[in-house]
């Protein structure tokens, strides 16, 4: 887990996933209703929606770069920093909070050294908080990559994560 | 219309009236903050809620419409203690420190807390973190007095079509800014100041140029001349207690003497100036046009005494006074630059002028000249600090204070404005038509530049009665009107029976329409006047607030009826100006015109063009 992990997300001038955006763009039309379509597929090509590819955006769709912003801002969904390589959701729906999602938020954020919406320094890892993924029968759950954990153990965690940076 | 009851009292009122109007229509106010007539209408703040019979939740009266039978409240105890929770969280998050706030006296959050008759601030939670920006040459942005109404959002967006600032983030995090946090001098902010005229509040305001000003004229070295644009006279007296439209040019001339200001000029000289200028450049810029299509021959251009263009004669032309409408132009259509007109704008002409043509005749070092510009506009804050801006190393123009400035610098120096006598401008620079008090309202320069163009062309008055171009006249978006001319002078023979489609637009959705008509190459016109405000200068960013339309009009009406009182209406009968050629500039779009009175414009980027 301590190595350090080559930047999966390239910047936007890989020209590749700028023609894909610009695809997108063009076959959405410059329209502002469409502005939020179009950043779902800008976060799914770039892994985030950087600064540059929110410029990019407020130019070709000619749109305020105020309202751009505005709306990666306002919806935690978009996220403005590169995600890591294993996306972690804990789920803090009704049934897992009670069963002691909390417990596992902060054990996670203890042992990744991160905040919730924030990504560990070598890319590998990002947390995230998810209202309910719809598996309360399996509560407290959290899924790695889509993979859900069932009845998560704090105490397990450690354990899950190396699986992960073996692997690497 | 429908039948409301509004605290136990029937009224009749229009269908389609939101519950704040109908009331207020019937002399009840219900207290409010973000709603600004004209302007906006979203809800924002909440303080204008209302108990609705029927309606388990309380209303936001701005929003609300009346329907028949509706049963309102605006005063029952639970709607007395919404507004004032909602006052006091407002007040938990702002620096209440109104003593050195600019608005201190002149606040809409501060006036509400009167009318509320709040006597504690409960709520001690967190205080939201903002940065200054101060970074723009017009406007500084102080987020942490911005009580996030969002009147700012609406007029940038929606008014002036700009879109510079948006809320930015959510919740408790929420905030007005550019977007990626960026100081507004990295976008395409027109510097039009139309924020600042609705904020509420002293979130946004003008760079401050009194105190530059006090310095100057406290300085036994520098001569210090100061000139006003038109649309100053018809709106400072607001802040004095005048009725919005009362033209105070005299006890104005007065206040700039008692202040100590050594030369007093008037804009409106200058803009008589442009009119010859810009008028000039039309009329070359139609034959050179006519030539290059091969209608008349190059004997024909000769004939007119205009010079020939080397470079394409490109039309429509666009007029060029407002700074706002020019950076708009410059971000958002660079490539529609060469239909701006080559005319600085008129107070950079006059500050060109007085530094060099009037620095010589009074024998003073143009080192040692500060000019003042009184204008109604932050735009031209901006626009003296252009590097174009400049002849023999020197700014044209060396400060610009807007109306609302003026106005506190008479207030510092003790000056009683309401007791003044009157004072006439100083000559020569002073004295003007009453075309060129038309500079300050939307389609005036328009009807300016027509009354001498025309003239040159037929040597005839234009044929309007009283002079008055009336479909130039008013606060449309987009105004048209075709001119057909008839019998030109000999040399003008061959437009004999031209059908001139003439447009003057204000506020940059109306420029934006009819630089889109040009991008298409589906513009009809020959002439556009621009003008970046609404309603044009008089409704400026440097205006005193608020600027509805109800005040545009009656300042509208205060120029108009400066013109008819004139005798002198028309720019080129004006004796100075006549005077200037001879003596000076030699003859229009001249040599010495060429150097001091035009200039270029730059292609920008939208965002990151410093």
């Amino acid at each position: 887990m301590s190595q350090v992990m080559p930047s999966i997300v390239p910047c936007i001038d890989d020209e590749e996933q700028i023609t894909l955006l610009e695809t997108v763009i063009e076959r959405y039309g410059a329209k502002e209703s469409n502005l939020i379509q179009v950043l779902h597929y800008a976060q799914a090509i770039f892994g985030y929606i950087s600064p540059q590819t929110q410029l990019f955006i407020a130019e070709r769709m000619d749109i305020p770069l105020s309202q751009v912003s505005g709306v990666v801002g306002f919806y935690s969904f978009f996220s403005t920093v590169p995600k890591g390589k294993h996306i972690i959701s804990i789920c803090l729906g009704t049934a897992c909070y009670v069963r002691g999602g909390k417990n596992i938020v902060d054990k996670l954020q203890d042992l990744l050294k991160i905040s919730v919406g924030e990504t560990t320094q070598d890319r590998l890892f990002s947390l995230e908080v998810k209202r309910c993924i719809g598996a309360c029968g399996l509560a407290p759950a959290i899924s790695i990559d889509g993979t859900v954990y069932k009845r998560v153990n704090p105490n397990r965690l450690e354990k899950i994560l190396a699986g992960y940076a073996r692997k690497e | 219309m429908v039948r409301i009851t509004v605290n136990n009292r029937n009224m009749d009122v229009e269908e389609g009236m939101t519950i704040l109007e109908a009331a207020r229509e019937n002399n009840i106010d219900i207290p409010h903050l973000c709603y600004l007539k004209d302007v906006h209408q979203m809800g924002a703040c909440r303080v204008c809620v209302v108990e609705v019979e029927g309606m388990k939740n309380l209303q936001a009266s701005c929003i609300t419409l009346v329907s028949d039978g509706m049963v309102i409240h605006t005063n029952t105890a639970r709607v007395r203690q919404a507004r004032k929770i909602l006052y006091e969280l407002m007040l938990s998050d702002h620096p209440k420190d109104c003593l050195i706030c600019s608005r201190n006296r002149h606040c809409e959050l501060q006036e509400l807390g009167e009318v509320l008759q709040i006597g504690e601030t409960r709520f001690a939670g967190d205080r939201s973190v903002s940065q200054l920006d101060d970074t723009s040459f017009s406007i500084v942005r102080d987020n942490d007095k911005c009580i996030l109404c969002r009147r700012c959002v609406t007029m940038c967006h929606e008014i002036q079509g700009v879109g510079i600032l948006s809320v930015q983030d959510r919740g408790f995090m929420s905030h007005i800014g550019a977007g990626l946090e960026l100081p507004i001098h990295l976008t395409s902010c027109t510097n039009c100041g139309q924020c600042i005229s609705v904020c509420p509040v002293g979130a946004l305001k003008e760079q401050d140029a009194t105190q530059q000003v006090w310095q100057a004229l406290l300085d036994p070295k520098k001569t210090v001349v100061v000139q006003v644009a038109p649309a100053v006279r018809v709106a400072l007296g607001e802040e004095f207690g005048y009725e919005p439209g009362s033209n105070v040019t005299g006890k104005m001339a007065r206040s700039l003497d008692e202040l100590g200001f050594d030369y007093i000029f008037d804009t409106n000289f200058a803009a008589d100036l442009t009119i010859l200028e810009e008028g000039t450049e039309l009329l070359t810029r139609l034959v050179n046009h006519l030539h290059k299509q091969g209608t008349i021959s190059q004997e024909d251009v000769s004939r007119t005494g205009l010079s020939s263009m080397k470079a394409p004669a490109v039309l429509p032309m666009i007029t060029s006074c407002s700074p706002g409408w020019i950076k708009f132009a410059e971000h958002t259509y660079p490539e529609q630059l060469p239909h701006l007109s080559t005319c600085k704008s008129p107070h950079v002409m006059m500050g060109a002028l007085v530094k060099d043509y009037y620095a010589k005749k009074i024998g003073v070092n143009p080192e040692d000249m500060v000019v003042v510009s009184i204008m109604p506009c932050t735009a031209k804050k901006y626009e003296i600090a252009r590097p174009e801006m400049q002849n023999a190393g020197l700014s044209n123009v060396d400060a610009v204070l807007t109306t609302r400035e003026l106005a506190s610098m008479i207030r510092e120096g003790g000056i009683e404005f309401t007791s003044l006598d009157e004072r006439e401008f100083d000559s020569p620079l002073g004295l003007s038509s009453g075309a060129a008090d038309l500079f300050g309202v939307t389609g005036g320069v328009m009807e300016a530049a027509l009354r001498t163009v025309y003239e040159l062309v037929t040597g005839r008055e234009i044929p309007f009665d009283g002079l008055r171009i009336v479909p130039m006249k008013g606060l449309e978006r987009i105004k048209s009107a075709t001119l057909v001319i008839d019998q030109p002078k000999e040399e003008f023979s061959f437009l004999q029976g031209v059908e001139v489609k003439i447009a003057s637009t204000s506020g940059l959705v109306g420029a934006a329409t009819v630089l889109d008509e040009i991008k298409e190459g589906k513009s009809p016109y020959l002439f556009i006047e621009v003008m970046g405000c609404p309603g044009g200068c008089i409704g400026g960013g440097g205006q005193p607030r608020m600027t509805t339309d109800e005040v545009r009009i009656k300042r509208m009406q205060g120029l108009y009826d400066e013109d008819e009182r004139k005798v002198m209406r028309k720019s080129h009968e004006n004796p100075a100006i006549v005077r200037l050629y001879e003596d000076f500039l030699d003859q229009p779009l001249g040599h010495v015109s060429h150097e001091l009175l035009h200039t270029s414009y730059t292609a920008r980027k939208r965002y990151l063009d410093d």
